[in-house]
């Protein structure tokens, strides 16, 4: 079982608290955007083996998104961090780096 | 005159539980910064603490996210206290609803409530979990609610009211004499003593 340190509410959230919201820092094409872009933006997803990027949201809990980092074969968790940010924050990226210090972003 | 779901129901098990008596709540969201000095003024109570419950007699703030508060007031002082708040915030960006028939109050009292709450929620209800002056938004079986504790023996739980019968219901089961689990009750402490 999933648990995740909501870094709105502190609280330790049990998956079943919790919503999926796939891959995290995805940037969406806008409308001038080629095909090609957006097509890779809506299709072409990375699945990684390890080190992964997430959204969730505290569905039962206080509401709000946030991203976590988890390995996808271990479920080992990373760190969590709050939405409001276009890239992972320094000290999730160390914590990985510690963890598996062959990945690379 | 609004109904309330649970008027009238009682089971005695390990806990009695019960409809808490009806109160007036108020939806209250906007940030801290900008809504904490009404809040002070008008209900006399400074912004909870993350998580937590700040209370004066029976009029209460519950933390419910960053930037949302409930209100509980005694019956009748809602309406009144959401025009007070409207006033004195209609400068500012902020939310202020009368939200009183949304959801329904349960009350929980006896040696058992964590026994019984650890059995329908994934929340961490020990003492250090669930401390007095905590409030806990999770899932009650298959619903939403927020827990808190009133003292160590009495807890009160907040649901919608459409599920209100059910969260009652699976309480009841879960508090059913013969199954007993006695881990966080007194006689539980002494046998892992």
């Amino acid at each position: 079982m999933l648990t995740l340190r909501c870094p709105c509410c502190g609280v330790l959230a049990d998956e079943t608290e919790l919503a999926p919201g796939g891959t995290a820092h995805l940037r969406r094409e806008g409308p001038e955007a080629s095909d090609e872009a957006f097509e890779a933006y809506m299709f072409l997803r990375d699945n990684p083996r390890g080190v992964h990027f997430e959204r969730w949201r505290h569905a039962f809990g206080c509401g709000k998104w946030f991203h976590a980092a988890r390995c996808t074969v271990t479920n080992e968790v990373f760190g969590t961090y709050p939405a409001q940010t276009a890239a992972p924050p320094e000290e999730v990226l160390e914590a990985i780096r510690r963890r598996r210090p062959e990945w690379e972003r | 005159m609004p109904e309330y779901p649970l008027e009238g129901r009682r089971f005695d098990g390990l806990v009695r539980l019960e409809s808490a008596e009806p109160r007036g709540m108020i939806a209250l969201r906007g940030t801290p910064e900008e809504l904490s000095s009404a809040l002070e003024e008008s209900v006399g109570l400074a912004w909870p603490a993350t998580g937590e419950a700040a209370w004066t007699g029976e009029v209460g703030a519950l933390w419910m996210a960053p930037d949302e508060l409930l209100l509980l007031v005694p019956q009748g002082q809602a309406q009144d206290l959401v025009e007070r708040l409207g006033r004195s915030l209609a400068d500012r960006h902020h939310l202020v609803a009368d939200v009183s028939d949304m959801r329904t109050l349960l009350r929980m009292s006896g040696s058992g409530c964590r026994d019984v709450l650890a059995k329908v929620t994934p929340a961490d209800v020990s003492p250090a979990g669930l401390s007095i002056g905590r409030v806990r938004r999770s899932r009650v079986g298959q619903v939403a609610a927020a827990i808190w504790l009133r003292d160590g023996e009495t807890a009160e739980i907040a649901c919608f009211r459409s599920v209100a019968h059910y969260v009652f219901d699976l309480l009841a089961d879960a508090a059913h004499p013969e199954a007993r689990v006695d881990y966080w009750t007194p006689q539980g402490a002494d046998a892992q003593a």
